[in-house]
């Protein structure tokens, strides 16, 4: 079987893009990542999206942006798993190269929320959800969260102030990386005064969902000719793992089991340990998502993955840097796209071409892309060549 | 990928787009400006008495939770609606002006709460100041710039010669839908302005410029009560794109910059967006700070830029220059260069001033409100 390598990466930037609409955006993160890869022309398309039916009205968009991205004629599907639908689609694109079905293929999540207001916005981001059992009774994402948040709060005897670290690293993050959505710092002052989204969750706790696309070119690494572009950066461990979806089947609220399992196999895939990466681009949607996500990992035992945001641990020069780029909560959630920008923000760092955001030494990173409270998990290890 | 499909495939790729000639036009911007200067004779505010406090739509909505946007806004009373505001806006521009209302040959009031769907309240004020029946008469809708646009209209009106005087009124009582983020804003008030050849005028229009495109931030449906709005779409590519672009080609028309203006006023729906606008345009605190509003009468839609220009005008002194650059939704921004003259000294304090139309004031709270602008639905 062969191996699978990133020879191209390419996104726009995170924001309100009122003016660009959705097949647009698509070509502009699809253009960016033919052209970063010196021209591979793909001949599979994973399109990782999830509400582009309901926002902008528009299904088939494997059809829709292989045709208007002028490579009519070749497979594309879309790939839908709630919030990890970028991380689904780039495992997809993982098992076509793998396989040796496809020698090329490009990995596009795109995400147009900006086309809807308000309730029906809201109503969106809910979809992801047990419609019957819970987002009909109103207990959206951001009222999971503030439960889970309250829970763990109560559990382990900590208040809201321990989670500051989290938003406080990503935009000091995202302040130097261009397609962020957010380029201001955020003080400790700032965040025990936010505006309350949903008790104890505030605004500094929930990422901005947002409009965005990225696309990545993975190939078989022999076709590519000698002296290639750029420093390879290799897939060695690919897991998506599912959950329970509600809530209320979970034994345990605060137990991530299906991102650490996922963690677990990609790890066991790439023969390391979650802490043999020098980075771990995870899935803070919110401030509790990513404390949860590091004990899942393992890399902190229950009950304090908070702690090891307060030292320092986690920023760029720390022991494990994570939200590189600014994370969901300053580079911005585009929802489908999100896990493709995970994986197009790491492959700069292990190219070293990640400039002011440049971790050092970064040989290898974890990405995580979650939907919801972890329903499912995708997980991959990222190895420069 | 089989071989025929990719040559196939290859030729798409080789053809050449070809573009047709369109015939275009390169030049700058052409200012609005009359074949004989035009000027205002005579200008009026008007603001209801009643204010609804910010905090009190909080401690009805949010249990007092939350920023405001503003401090209060004006309430019209039970017996006043858009017709009988711009009567007394109209009177007071009237008292300014010194005329004969007789010689008026335009009365155009541009609001989005006119009180009757068909039948124009133009014909009511006109009426009511005396200038029928040998006159235009029209209500202007264009969310929050019909007054502006009424007042663009005026400025060609008298500039060719067709008449001598004509009013162009902007007032509004503004719908909240209760509960809504503009509720703490909708507020009632404007002002009037009657327009004059410039040898007549306390204050002469240099040029003015509009920008306007097919941008839907804000709307209200025919049969709504309420009016929509696009959230954060209102912001960057509606207010703060059309106020640049048209005060920018206005300063660039005129060959000024931000510091050859004394005073700036600004379309005002809250307190942030007018004062953010004006420093991106390099105007300073001082310079809007007589025009800037909202924070005590909340946003009068169509007669927001127009009765933050009278706060100036109360103020002003000979041979300033202002710039006034309204917005209104849908959306468009009409902007103009107005410089004072001589004639405010002898005119201005013949009629109410803003300031004391604001200091005139009666808090009520919640209730009052909901019964003085009819929120309680009995059928």
């Amino acid at each position: 079987m062969s191996e699978v390598v990133i020879a191209g990466i390419g996104q726009t930037d995170v924001g309100e893009h009122y003016s660009i609409s959705l097949r647009d955006l698509a070509l502009i993160a699809l253009e960016a990542a033919i052209q970063d890869a010196a021209g591979l022309r793909p001949d599979i398309l994973f399109v990782g999206n999830m509400i582009a039916p309901a926002a902008s009205h528009q299904a088939h968009l494997g059809a829709l942006i292989s045709d208007y991205g002028g490579l009519s004629g070749i497979e594309a599907s879309t790939i839908e798993a709630g919030g990890a639908s970028g991380g689904a689609a780039l495992r997809m694109g993982y098992f076509a190269i793998k396989s040796g079905e496809a020698k090329v293929a490009l990995v596009l999540g795109i995400e147009k929320v900006t086309d809807q207001l308000g309730p029906g916005a809201e109503s969106m981001q809910a979809l992801g959800e047990d419609s019957d059992y819970e987002a009909v009774q109103g207990l959206t994402p951001n009222a999971q969260a503030a439960l889970r948040m309250r829970r763990y709060m109560h559990e382990h005897h900590v208040s809201h102030d321990v989670f500051a670290p989290f938003p406080i690293l990503a935009h000091a993050n995202a302040l130097t990386n261009p397609h962020a959505i957010y380029h201001n710092p955020v003080t400790l002052e700032a965040y025990k005064n936010a505006d309350p989204i949903s008790d104890p969750l505030t605004i500094f706790d929930t990422a901005p969902v947002a409009d965005g696309a990225a696309a990545l070119i993975l190939a078989q690494p022999e076709l590519l000719p000698a002296g290639f572009a750029h420093p390879l950066v290799r897939i060695s461990g690919s897991s998506l793992v599912t959950d329970r979806l509600a809530i209320h089947d979970r034994p345990d609220p605060l137990a991530f089991t299906a991102a650490r399992r996922s963690v677990e196999r990609a790890c066991r895939q790439a023969g390391i340990l979650p802490n043999d990466v020098d980075l771990y681009e995870l899935y803070d949607s919110y401030s509790i998502v990513a404390a949860l996500s590091l004990e899942a990992a393992g890399l902190a035992p229950r009950g304090e993955g908070w702690k090891l945001a307060q030292d320092g641990k986690l920023s760029r020069d720390g022991d494990l840097p994570i939200a590189t780029m600014g994370g969901l909560k300053a580079r911005g959630n585009p929802g489908g796209a999100t896990g493709v920008y995970q994986a197009v923000e790491p492959t700069f760092q292990l190219r070293r071409r990640a400039g002011a955001n440049q971790v050092p030494y970064a040989r290898r990173a974890l990405i995580q892309c979650l939907a919801g409270p972890a329903s499912s998990a995708v997980t991959h290890v990222l190895e420069a060549i | 990928m089989p071989q025929s499909e990719q040559s196939e495939l290859e030729q798409d790729d080789e053809k050449e787009v070809i573009y047709m000639e369109m015939p275009h036009s390169n030049s700058k911007p052409m200012l609005l400006k009359p074949n004989k200067p035009v000027g205002i004779i005579g200008y009026g505010a008007y603001v209801p008495r009643y204010r609804l406090p910010a905090k009190e739509v909080a401690r009805i909505w949010t249990d007092g939770a939350g920023g405001l946007p503003i401090k209060e806004k004006a309430v019209p009373g039970l017996d006043e609606d858009v017709a009988t505001m711009s009567i007394e806006a109209a009177r007071n521009a009237m008292l300014r002006a010194g005329i004969h209302a007789e010689d008026i040959r335009a009365v155009w009031v541009g609001s989005e709460s006119h009180p009757y769907a068909v039948k124009p309240t133009s014909t009511i004020v006109a009426e009511a100041i005396g200038a029928v029946p040998y006159v235009q008469a029209a209500d202007w809708e264009f969310a929050c710039k019909a007054g502006t646009e009424a007042m663009v209209a005026a400025i060609g009106f008298v500039g060719s010669g067709m008449a001598r005087y004509a009013m162009a009124i902007g007032m509004d009582t503004a719908q909240g839908r209760p509960g809504d983020a503009l509720e703490y804003t909708a507020g009632a008030g404007g002002a009037a302005y009657l327009l004059s050849p410039a040898e007549e005028a306390l204050a002469v229009f240099e040029g003015s410029y509009s920008y306007v495109t097919d941008t839907p931030d804000f709307w209200r449906r025919e049969y709504q009560r309420y009016p929509e709005h696009g959230q954060r779409f209102t912001g960057e590519p509606a207010y703060f794109k059309h106020i640049i672009e048209a005060a920018q080609a206005l300063m660039e028309g005129t060959n000024t910059t931000a510091k050859d203006y004394k005073w700036a006023v600004f379309h005002q729906p809250n307190s942030k967006f007018p004062q953010r606008v004006a420093a991106q345009l390099g105007f300073t605190k001082e310079q809007i700070a007589p025009g800037l509003l909202v924070q005590v009468i909340g946003n009068t839609y169509a007669g927001a830029a127009l009765i933050g220009l009278t706060g100036i005008l109360d103020v002003a002194e000979p041979g300033d220059k202002i710039l006034m650059v309204s917005f209104g939704s849908g959306a468009g921004s009409d902007a103009f260069a107005i410089r004072v003259t001589d004639a405010i000294r002898q005119r201005r304090d013949l009629a109410p001033k803003t300031q004391e139309y604001i200091a005139r004031r009666t808090e009520i709270d919640y209730g009052t409100y909901v019964r003085y602008r009819g929120k309680l639905a009995m059928k």
